[in-house]
């Protein structure tokens, strides 16, 4: 809509100011420079401080030894490596950390938000008071109460030692493995039984990474043999469908498929790894630190009480009109919530969900309270602490955690598109 | 165009407010009237809040004899807790004027941390504390054990090379301060806790049953703790490294926290006079007036009061002097004369 009076005029300098068409630019530039100037500022600011400081703004100091050693490591590292490296093994502790708890916080939130709206009385309420307790403490205080009940509550390494003295003593140890003598429990954590392989396949390198790909191959087999019965067996319901002939082929290539497996396997040099006690620790086998298991468990029960609320709120969001609908078809309440419901309540749920995901992600830097190292442990504690690259290090830290952010949001964008009501 | 004005406005304010180059830490430690001090979030005997909530420790009487020599009045100083993480930090951005912190002399510290260590307020070395049922002899029978370790330490990096010299492994377990190190070496998340020898004392004396843990002989590493001050206020750095040294020398002369008045009125001593004020323009020199050595004498006393009040045998710590005796007790503790 253009005014009348300003219709017919010339464009001068005073009618940019007061033409209605035109001012809105002119608000949008200056507050544009305006913020453009703060910025160049600011940069401007940490330079000039920098250079007073006479500190250097190098990434240089990545490729130096980084000359400390990290607990728990999904990649090889040794002090001898470089801080670019010790950045790699936090990174991965902080994704690893943060996928598990959000699975977990999925499984859980919807588990909880469902029983929410549980028409038995009890349940309903316990939920409740679930969600109220879990979302109005902070998660530190739920990382350090966890963690702590973890390590009070295990066993000494030594509680398992058996002594020769106690053998001819006819004394049991205070502390016995589980699950047929394989797993331990300890203040340390959970020592489980691993496979190991004794002619596992050669390294690969890249650049100067070397890693196995034996565990990466046998992942990628399992997935091309459950993509191919998917293939096959749906084939089969399609031929029985529409020909009513049943076939019998899915049954014939299953046991070739499984006996491939078994071969792969053999020929690996498949065995399994028992942890056993050798001096102050169990040595052997697939350990999961209690660091590990308390950030997951608290961050998956923090964060499921929101998703419960997110949930409850999709669920309810879904007129009560489709539940008698479905009820007047004949379906059972367990198919109602499952066929009719969810998949209407999944379009609200999804995008509040990706917050809290990336809020998973982003709290998993309150590790150092349950001594987990991730990557604000190794980029922005050691590495910092000993280079005294903060600025550099800060920034590096933020554009990581962002980037992930940002990835986990679009894969998820991505999802929610797949789902999104479709108008036709 | 009302809305502008307040955006140019708050931007103005936003711009004003950001940190300037400070013009010297004296001039803003006397213009806040209050010096902060960095001290340890809670090492007994260094650092820590007693049961009225004041601190003390060896660390805070330095801080107490900064403040009492810039300042006039030992009490007016804001003690800022830092972790092993933060300190730095916090002393780089101005949060604290002086880190009397048990922080370790380096060589890359004192190069690119641009942080100037001023004095060496005391001698230590890394030690590892056990518990005496582990049966561990030295450091040599801890192959394969589990180590609590302050991160952003230089222990850290010790424990990496020591045990790689002499081919031992362990899994390091990283804790965020002493108090934190402490619980998960009593809860058995660890098979030692390793830090400064001084702060394993501490440690152990605050333990419910100390005499069923140990401090393996070994030292591993030199740890010069020292008061680190901000790189480039050269003026700063020597007011803090002459009101340490006063508490030397006067330990050495014999001036405690109750007689260095009646001191300066009976000696015939011409270093401990200029020490005291009596004679001659020190404070000139620096910046202060002529008495401020004599304030942070009488702020708690001498280096040896100061040690024995909160180190020393009769502390639950019992640490010896040891290499923290004087120069002339066969110590490393010497400062230079004042002249």
């Amino acid at each position: 809509m253009i005014p009348q009076a300003n219709a017919g005029r010339p464009l001068g300098l005073t009618s940019i100011a007061n033409d209605t068409r035109y001012r809105a630019y002119l608000i949008q530039l200056v507050a544009l420079s305006g913020f453009v100037a703060f910025v160049l500022w600011l940069g401007h600011n940490a330079a000039v401080n920098l250079a007073a400081k006479g500190r250097t703004f190098d990434f240089g100091f990545l490729w130096q030894r980084a000359g400390y050693d990290i607990g728990q490591t999904l990649i090889p590292f040794t002090n001898d490596d470089s801080h670019f490296r010790a950045l790699l093994v936090g990174l991965l502790n902080t994704v690893v950390l943060a996928f598990a708890s959000c699975v977990l916080a999925t499984i859980l939130g919807v588990l909880i938000g469902v029983l929410r709206l549980s028409k038995n009385w009890l349940i309903s309420r316990l939920m409740a008071i679930y969600i109220e307790l879990f979302r109005n403490v902070p998660l530190l205080l739920w990382i350090v109460l966890i963690f702590v009940i973890f390590i009070e509550s295990s066993p000494q390494p030594s509680a398992y030692k058996v002594t020769d003295e106690m053998i001819a003593a006819g004394a049991a140890p205070a502390a016995r493995m589980g699950f047929f003598n394989t797993t331990a429990l300890t203040t340390r954590g959970v020592n489980l039984p691993a496979v190991i392989f004794k002619n596992p396949l050669p390294d690969i390198s890249i650049g100067a990474t070397t890693f196995n790909p034996t565990w990466l191959f046998l992942s990628f087999a399992a997935l091309m043999v459950a993509l191919a019965a998917r293939a096959i067996f749906r084939k089969a319901a399609r031929v029985r469908d529409a020909t009513g002939k049943r076939s019998s082929a899915p049954w014939l290539v299953a046991p070739i498929i499984v006996g491939y497996g078994v071969l792969i396997v053999w020929a690996l040099g498949a065995s399994l790894d028992v942890p056993a006690l050798k001096g102050f620790n169990f040595v052997g086998g697939w350990s999961i630190p209690h660091s590990f298991s308390a950030m997951l468990l608290a961050l998956s029960l923090y964060t499921a009480a929101f998703i419960a609320e997110i949930v409850r709120g999709g669920i309810q969001s879904v007129s009560h009109g489709q539940t008698e609908a479905a009820g007047a078809l004949g379906l059972r309440p367990g198919r109602v919530m499952q066929l009719v419901v969810l998949p209407q309540a999944l379009r609200v749920i999804i995008p509040p969900l990706i917050s809290q995901y990336l809020n998973i992600t982003k709290n998993t830097s309150l590790g150092i309270a349950a001594s987990y190292t991730d990557l604000r442990g190794t980029l922005g504690g050691v590495t910092l602490m000993q280079t005294g690259k903060e600025l550099e290090c800060m920034l590096l830290m933020m554009t990581i955690y962002l980037s992930v952010s940002l990835l986990t949001a679009i894969a998820i964008n991505i999802y929610n598109a797949s789902i999104a009501f479709r108008e036709r | 165009m009302k809305h502008l004005k307040t955006l140019a406005l708050a931007l103005f304010a936003l711009t004003s407010l950001a940190p300037m180059a400070t013009a010297g830490t004296l001039a803003d430690v006397k213009a806040r009237g209050v010096l902060n001090c960095g001290v340890t979030t809670g090492l007994a005997g260094f650092s820590a809040p007693d049961a009225k909530g004041n601190y003390q420790g060896f660390d805070v009487a330095v801080c107490k004899a900064v403040a009492a020599a810039v300042l006039s009045d030992a009490n007016k100083v804001k003690y800022v807790p830092l972790t092993g993480e933060t300190r730095f930090t916090a002393l780089n951005s101005g949060e604290v004027d002086l880190l009397a912190r048990t922080t370790t002399w380096t060589y890359s510290r004192d190069t690119s941390l641009t942080s100037d260590f001023v004095a060496v307020n005391y001698y230590d070395g890394q030690g590892f504390l056990v518990r005496t049922k582990l049966g561990a002899k030295s450091v040599n029978d801890l192959n394969g054990a589990t180590v609590c370790i302050q991160r952003g330490t230089t222990t850290e990096l010790n424990v990496a090379d020591y045990f790689k010299a002499h081919s031992l492994k362990y899994t390091p377990v990283p804790v965020a301060d002493d108090a934190d190190g402490q619980n998960q070496y009593l809860a058995g998340a660890c098979d030692t806790f390793t830090t400064d020898a001084s702060g394993l004392a501490a440690a152990r004396a605050s333990l419910p049953d100390p005499d069923n843990h140990v401090i393996l002989p070994e030292i591993i590493s030199k740890e010069p703790l020292s008061l680190v001050v901000r790189h480039g206020d050269n003026n700063w750095g020597d007011i803090v490294r002459w009101s340490y040294f006063a508490l030397v020398i006067a330990e050495e002369k014999g001036v405690t926290a109750a007689n260095a008045d009646s001191m300066l009125a009976s000696t015939k001593d011409a270093e401990v006079k200029r020490m005291l004020g009596a004679e001659g323009e020190i404070g000139k020199m620096i910046g202060l007036d002529d008495a401020f050595m004599k304030r942070a004498i009488q702020a708690s006393g001498n280096y040896g009061e100061i040690f024995d009040a909160n180190l020393g045998e009769k502390t639950p710590l019992k640490l010896a002097r040891g290499l923290n005796a004087l120069w002339s007790k066969g110590g490393l503790q010497y400062a230079p004369p004042i002249r």
